[in-house]
């Protein structure tokens, strides 16, 4: 079974090899040697941003979200085997618990250091970017340290590796080089002297060990993240969710949030603005609910600074939110009469935190309609986190409803009580109908 | 906002945590702090009492039958021994102690059973069924299903579940699914091994008996015998 939230990483990789195969060569080799000269220039935070509780492994592991990937379905925490399928092979993560012959306890601190700041194995092999070390090289050297020592204190569990399973030429990693010469700079997060401590922490979280960009920030051809485009989304395509932009406003743009809410959302997975679902649902119930109200508090005023306040609509996205009058929109509005007011109300104000609002939900109106459309057909359950441990679910709509019904009723909820959204159509939603939801 | 909000003020109901109070509510909403509130996801397919939808093999009844098999059968769904993919979604993230409450939530309501099923399989089919599920069939070393469901097929606490009151599809896919390894009960896994000696016309036979036995209104599950099992069974240690 796939875990949600590894997936991203991994469908990158075939465009990231791809890249390899045109860069293959001097200046890949080349940029390898000088990556390992900056390796060990590790910076530490403002102490004043710390506490003891966040300098502990088991924090930092959390905080890195290690177990998702590395665990399989069912599995021992950190013992790895978890399958991840791309469209070029078959990833599996590997055993993290000190088993010495088939997890890390052969590995020193550097071997581990080498790992999450150069993205390079024990052996020297380059590891595939499915392990987010474009991120993780952020980390510094005392906090990898933490890590480690707390893989260490785990129960060693002997699952040996299952091999990777990838199609030629995707199984050759050097190719990774020239990728990484392109778009890989390895360097622990600079703190930024303009900013409070607060900012930094939360940069820190963002950028480096929460890996946030892995998801919501859209990469280019040779998948790579985009950086003019930080956190502005990214569409997940072998998980077929979106991850809403963080800085825009007409997504889940942070711009009209209170910090509250943000906190809220990352502690709980609900709050009075939205409520998580799909992989980010996992990034809470794994990690996000376990940090402390100060670091996700530091993320939340990080996030919150750079989202942009009034931007302008797209013209194209711009919809009349009154008087409609298309059969779809009159259709959807008698659906949602029936099938939904009970919960969300007759003016989508919903019953927050539990029942989130519809009406101003940037996540119901975004351009890209498959959050939406994924939810009336599937419905769902928020996580089950230590701030909202008994969550109110949402009734799956797909065996009850047509993909016409279910594309009324989402051109409605994106049109109505200043929602701008464009309707969505009955091939949308028989796209989505039949995606792996599990 | 163009259109007029009808706000209904809800006073003093208390929500989530008891942190926050409920300060108002949109119009048409019908909002309680229960669990059944919080279950109506799961009412879309199994009922809003858990009776199951019954034109549909995969929507089962789940009333009624014993908190600790519901339980057991919601961790699978998460843990990866059970498989339906809308079931692992919705439990994929939550906790043992949630779905214990949600488990035992169900197995305590008794919605009545829908009526039998008229017999359409033969009388030589019905016979064979009866007498699998009444007495199995030693020489092929398949115990009864009355002896851990009990005699009346209402199943037997702490954790085995009643056949009655099911669509024969659904209990013909799930023997079904034992048989392909994609449904995993604790080991030892009986039911996987009783599964895998039953033939195709022997599943039929069962299914098509089981559908056409009574169901008494308020049928429960029978106590704890604490009776060694035919098998051993990881699900219900004895």
């Amino acid at each position: 079974m796939n875990s949600q939230s590894c997936k991203r990483n991994v469908v990158l990789l075939g465009v990231v090899l791809a890249a390899a195969m045109g860069t293959f060569g001097e200046f890949g080799l080349h940029n390898a040697g000088a990556q390992s000269t900056k390796a060990t220039k590790a910076q530490s935070l403002p102490s004043s941003a710390r506490n003891p509780a966040q300098t502990d492994g088991e924090y930092l592991a959390r905080a890195g979200d290690c177990v998702a990937c590395h665990t399989a379905r069912g599995g021992e925490p950190f013992a790895g085997g978890l399958e991840m399928k791309t469209p070029f092979g078959t990833l599996y993560t590997p055993n993290i618990t000190p088993d010495p012959e088939t997890g890390i306890g052969k590995w020193s601190p550097d071997d581990f250091w080498k790992a999450l700041h150069e993205g390079r194995s024990r052996d020297g092999s380059l590891l595939y970017p499915a392990f987010p070390y474009p991120s993780y090289t952020k980390i510094t050297r005392a906090d990898a340290d933490a890590i480690y020592g707390y893989l260490w204190s785990l129960k060693p569990v002997r699952r040996r590796n299952t091999p990777h399973d990838m199609q030629f030429p995707y199984n050759q990693r050097n190719l990774l080089m020239g990728w990484r010469a392109l778009y890989f700079e390895p360097g622990v997060y600079a703190p930024r002297a303009d900013e409070t401590p607060e900012w930094n922490r939360g940069a820190y979280l963002v950028k480096g060990l929460g890996h946030c960009d892995a998801c919501h920030t859209s990469r280019n051809l040779l998948g790579a993240t985009v950086k003019d485009k930080e956190l502005a989304g990214g569409l997940i395509p072998l998980q077929d969710w979106y991850a809403p932009s963080l800085t825009s406003n007409r997504e889940a743009g942070l711009g009209q949030w209170q910090i509250s809410d943000v906190v809220a959302l990352l502690r709980t997975g609900i709050s009075n603005r939205g409520v998580v679902f799909g992989p980010m649902a996992q990034v809470v119930h794994d990690s996000l609910q376990y940090l402390t109200e100060s670091d996700t508090q530091a993320m939340a005023v990080y996030l919150k600074s750079f989202a942009q306040s009034g931007m302008p609509d797209d013209p194209a996205q711009i919809r009349p939110t009154e008087g409609q009058s298309t059969a779809s929109f009159e259709s959807g509005a008698k659906i949602y009469d029936t099938h939904c007011k009970s919960c969300h109300g007759a003016s989508g104000l919903g019953v927050p935190p539990m029942y989130p609002p519809l009406a101003n939900n940037q996540a119901i109106s975004m351009e890209f309609s498959v959050n939406p459309i994924r939810m009336v057909l599937f419905g769902g359950f928020p996580p089950a986190t230590r701030g909202n441990p008994r969550p109110f679910g949402m009734p799956p709509f797909s065996p009850s409803l047509s993909d016409q019904a279910v594309a009324d009723v989402v051109t409605y909820i994106r049109q109505s009580w200043g929602n701008r959204g464009k309707a969505v159509n009955a091939a949308d939603v028989a796209r989505y109908r039949t995606v792996p939801v599990d | 906002m163009p259109q007029s909000r009808r706000l209904l003020v809800v006073v003093g109901v208390p929500i989530f945590m008891g942190a926050t109070i409920l300060r108002a509510a949109d119009g048409g909403i019908e909002f309680s702090d229960t669990l059944e509130q919080r279950l109506i996801a799961c009412a879309a397919c199994h009922g809003k009492q858990g009776e199951g939808i019954r034109a549909n093999e995969y929507y089962p009844r789940i009333a009624g039958k014993p908190a600790d098999y519901l339980y057991r059968q919601l961790a699978s769904f998460r843990d990866g021994r059970r498989t339906y993919p809308l079931m692992v979604y919705f439990v994929r993230y939550s906790s043992d102690e949630y779905l214990r409450e949600i488990a035992t939530y169900y197995s305590k309501l008794q919605p009545p059973f829908p009526a039998p099923i008229p017999p359409s399989a033969t009388k030589e089919v019905l016979a064979r069924g009866e007498a699998l599920v009444r007495k199995g069939d030693p020489a092929k070393g398949i115990p009864s299903c009355a002896a851990c469901h009990g005699t009346t097929l209402a199943g037997m606490l702490p954790g085995i579940p009643g056949l009655v009151g099911l669509d024969p599809n659904y209990v013909s896919a799930q023997i079904g699914s034992w048989q392909r390894g994609v449904r995993h009960a604790d080991e030892p896994d009986c039911m996987a091994k009783i599964a895998g000696k039953l033939s195709g016309p022997d599943t039929s036979a069962i299914t098509a008996y089981l559908a056409t036995q009574p169901r008494a209104p308020s049928m429960v599950a029978a106590p704890d015998t604490k009776e060694k099992l035919p098998m051993a069974c990881g699900s219900e240690p004895r």
